[in-house]
């Protein structure tokens, strides 16, 4: 019998592990579930609608503009889903509907698919969208509510620091155990250290992200924070409060627009650190989380080419 | 120095696959009516043949060799009529002149295969002479002449051999089975190795973790050996590139373009050295070999030894033929680094260690999808390279790019290719580079 012509021939390797784009991005949102689920927990329904919609929109332009672009429609790989739930996370609960989808068109649209598409953008498209909104409507994006829809608009615990502590903005700082568990104002994703850190385990365990660019950035903020003179009791404020947890696991590492060399990735992390304790600590804004970050996803390919891996055997 | 669990940086775990043979002893294959024994099997100058059409010949007897120093003589594996001197297609996938030798099935051996004499009474020389004229090339893959590795030049100052039984390409259980079988030859083999090279002190063999009974086996004939010893390594892929191995157990990085000897060691697989072992014990050349008839598109899997010249055809049908919904790829070696083939009319040669069938399912093409930038390919390359920025600018033909990103330091593992979620064809890509900055390098 004359197998010539049946037989696939083709290049080693000949097998293929079983890890796919979309099972990477299905961990990302499985790993963001209880702080959805939180969400809805800590600020009500309207949490649940700015998630439903802002992922819907995501997906609805991702596939519009790759239809429009004649490319592949590529949805399927539910990296839109992932931008999605990160803008609706950066939005304070009683934003307006339409802001995510405004957010959303800016991030899946401008960042991600005039750069390319999936992996080609330089910047988190979230967090660029994070940015945008914030610029653009900067009274939707920092009117803060309390948990529970009752509560009426407050300060958050970084703003209440920002602006001189307890005496002058007459709030009061929340425990550390409301800020730890997420029962306190702000945006209705990055509220609760311990649901984002469950899901960041789950993401170090099943190798999604590294662990070395949370770890150095959180590090550096808490140290950079001291330096500045930042009293010790507003260390774990800061560290909890803001988007530090949700920026440092969630969009710091996202690959596209962060290094691939394990050197750099400290280096990013370390940069981003120092950058968020700046802007908190001396800038104008309470947050420097999303501008620590975008910032350093702009410095990326200086700080790959800078840490490019020296090859086994090279003599330098 | 610790013996157990050692490794390298980076690699990738890959499924063994090895149930289908692991537990199946080594047979001998059913012997072949026609034997197309290739003049040319690997890395080295091609021989001349030393036979005509219509002579008679033995088996073991020399039909062809060249005077090229890096080269291997090869020898008939049956005795019978020499047919036909004629081209022919290889696994390798390159045509080269084959000896087409017609079976009387007696199986007479030459009068030159005989024991020479011990080891004890042969000196240096004489075993890398025997080695030589035995046609001993290297049966882990690459295939290159042995006694040329056993000869570094006097500058080069080994210390150190090392026998290389990691077999760490999924599916093949040849070295395995060997080590299992026959641990007093590849001890004897490494012995006749380290007197062979002057100044060695140390034997080393090394073993993948996942091998027990093999370890166990290679103890228990070494223990009276204060020189050798067995250590067992991490069962990584690509634990067995020799490189990677002695960084593992030595600690050196062999320099970048450089080879084993210029850190003073050399790495022999284990089936080479057993190879040597019966080359000085019983004076038998490089005629036949262990290989493994493996995957789900094979009836009855199993460890051969076949004689060089065989068909492929032979041996899958030896084996009961392909299951329902195969072949879809038939490789020459591992998953990882085999070399698919177009035909099953090409002959076993001595870098035979596998034959693997795969079924059609198995052999779909993946959907390949862009580049997340995940750096998983960064994170597994034993060599440190970036493969997606180099398969970028070789597919971009951007071939300097890549080459002053050291494409010509990868060893075309294909742990990237392997691990890419988004099934990139990395290594596939590096490797058009490589071709093209060597060419440009040659001016060609």
């Amino acid at each position: 019998m004359d197998f010539e012509g049946m037989l696939l021939v083709s290049s080693s390797p000949h097998i293929r592990s079983d890890e796919t784009v979309q099972r990477i991005m299905l961990d990302v949102i499985i790993a963001l579930i209880p702080a959805m689920i939180g969400s809805v927990y800590f600020f009500g329904i309207n949490a649940l609608k700015l998630i439903l919609i802002s992922v819907a929109s995501s997906i609805l332009f991702e596939a519009l503009i790759q239809k429009a672009f004649k490319r592949e429609v590529t949805i399927n790989d539910l990296s839109a889903v992932i931008t999605g739930i990160l803008i609706a996370f950066n939005l304070p609960a009683n934003a307006p509907l339409w802001l995510p989808i405004i957010g959303s068109a800016f991030a899946i649209i401008i960042v991600k698919q005039f750069f390319g598409g999936l992996g080609s953008n330089f910047m988190n498209p979230a967090l660029a969208a994070r940015a945008m909104l914030l610029t653009s409507w900067p009274n939707h994006m920092s009117s803060f509510t309390g948990p529970r829809p009752d509560v009426v608009t407050t300060a958050t615990p970084l703003t209440i620091m920002k602006t001189g502590g307890t005496q002058l903005t007459g709030s009061e700082l929340p425990s550390l155990m409301d800020m730890f568990v997420g029962n306190i104002p702000g945006a209705i994703g990055e509220t609760s250290a311990l649901l984002l850190l469950i899901g960041a385990i789950y993401l170090i365990i099943r190798q999604v992200i590294d662990w070395r660019i949370p770890v150095f950035y959180i590090g550096t903020t808490f140290i950079m924070l001291i330096l500045l003179g930042v009293e010790s009791e507003f260390l774990l404020y800061h560290i909890l409060g803001g988007g530090l947890i949700l920026g440092a696991f969630y969009m710091a590492t996202d690959y596209a627009s962060s290094p691939v060399t394990p050197k750099g990735r400290i280096i990013y992390g370390i940069g981003a650190g120092v950058l968020t304790a700046i802007i908190r600590v001396k800038g104008g804004y309470p947050e420097g989380v999303s501008y620590s970050i975008l910032l350093m996803n702009i410095a990326t390919p200086i700080i790959e080419k800078i840490t490019r891996p020296k090859v086994f055997g090279e003599v330098k | 120095m610790s013996l157990k669990n050692l490794t390298f940086k980076g690699g990738v775990m890959v499924p063994g696959y090895k149930e289908f043979t692991r537990e199946k002893p080594i047979e001998r294959a059913i012997e072949p009516s026609v034997v197309a024994i290739p003049l040319h099997q690997h890395t080295s100058a091609p021989c001349e043949p030393i036979v005509k059409v219509g002579d008679s010949v033995k088996v073991g007897q020399k039909i062809g060799q060249s005077d090229a120093f890096v080269s291997a003589p090869v020898h008939s594996s049956v005795s019978g009529i020499v047919k036909s001197i004629t081209p022919m297609a290889i696994p390798t996938g390159l045509t080269v002149n084959c000896v087409v030798i017609e079976s009387d099935g007696k199986n007479e051996l030459h009068e030159l295969v005989k024991p020479y004499k011990s080891l004890k009474e042969l000196t240096s020389e004489e075993i890398i002479n025997i080695i030589k004229e035995a046609g001993i090339t290297g049966m882990g893959g690459a295939g290159f002449p042995t006694h040329v590795k056993l000869s570094p030049p006097p500058e080069k100052k080994i210390d150190t051999i090392i026998i290389n039984g990691a077999e760490c390409e999924p599916y093949i259980t040849a070295d395995h089975r060997n080590m299992v079988e026959e641990p007093e030859k590849i001890i004897f083999g490494l012995r006749a190795i380290m007197k062979a090279v002057v100044g060695v002190k140390k034997g080393i063999v090394a073993v993948e973790e996942n091998k027990p009974d093999a370890i166990e086996a290679l103890k228990n004939v070494c223990k009276d050996y204060e020189s050798i010893k067995v250590v067992s390594l991490k069962a990584k892929y690509p634990q067995g590139d020799e490189k990677r191995l002695i960084d593992a157990i030595l600690g050196r990085q062999v320099p970048s373009g450089g080879l084993p000897m210029d850190v003073g060691a050399v790495v022999c697989n284990v089936s080479t050295t057993k190879a040597v072992a019966e080359a000085i014990s019983m004076g038998k050349p490089l005629y036949e070999r262990v290989v493994t008839v493996t995957g789900k598109g094979i009836k009855e899997p199993k460890n051969l030894i076949v004689k060089i010249g065989t068909s492929f055809k032979d041996i899958i049908e030896q084996c009961g033929g392909f299951t329902e919904n195969a072949p879809g790829k038939i490789i020459m070696g591992g998953p990882m680094m085999g070399i698919s083939q177009f035909s099953i009319d090409v002959p076993v040669i001595k870098g035979t260690g596998s034959i693997l069938i795969l079924t059609k399912e198995e052999a779909e093409p993946v959907q390949v999808s862009s580049c997340i930038k995940c750096g998983k390919c960064v994170e597994v390359c034993p060599v440190y390279l970036q493969p997606l920025y180099l398969s970028t600018y070789s597919l971009k033909e951007k071939f300097e790019k890549a080459e002053e990103f050291h494409a010509l330091d990868c060893i075309e593992c294909g742990a990237c290719s392997y691990i890419c979620p988004a099934k990139r064809p990395l290594v596939e890509s590096i490797r058009i580079a490589k071709r093209e900055i060597i060419a440009k390098r040659r001016g060609i």
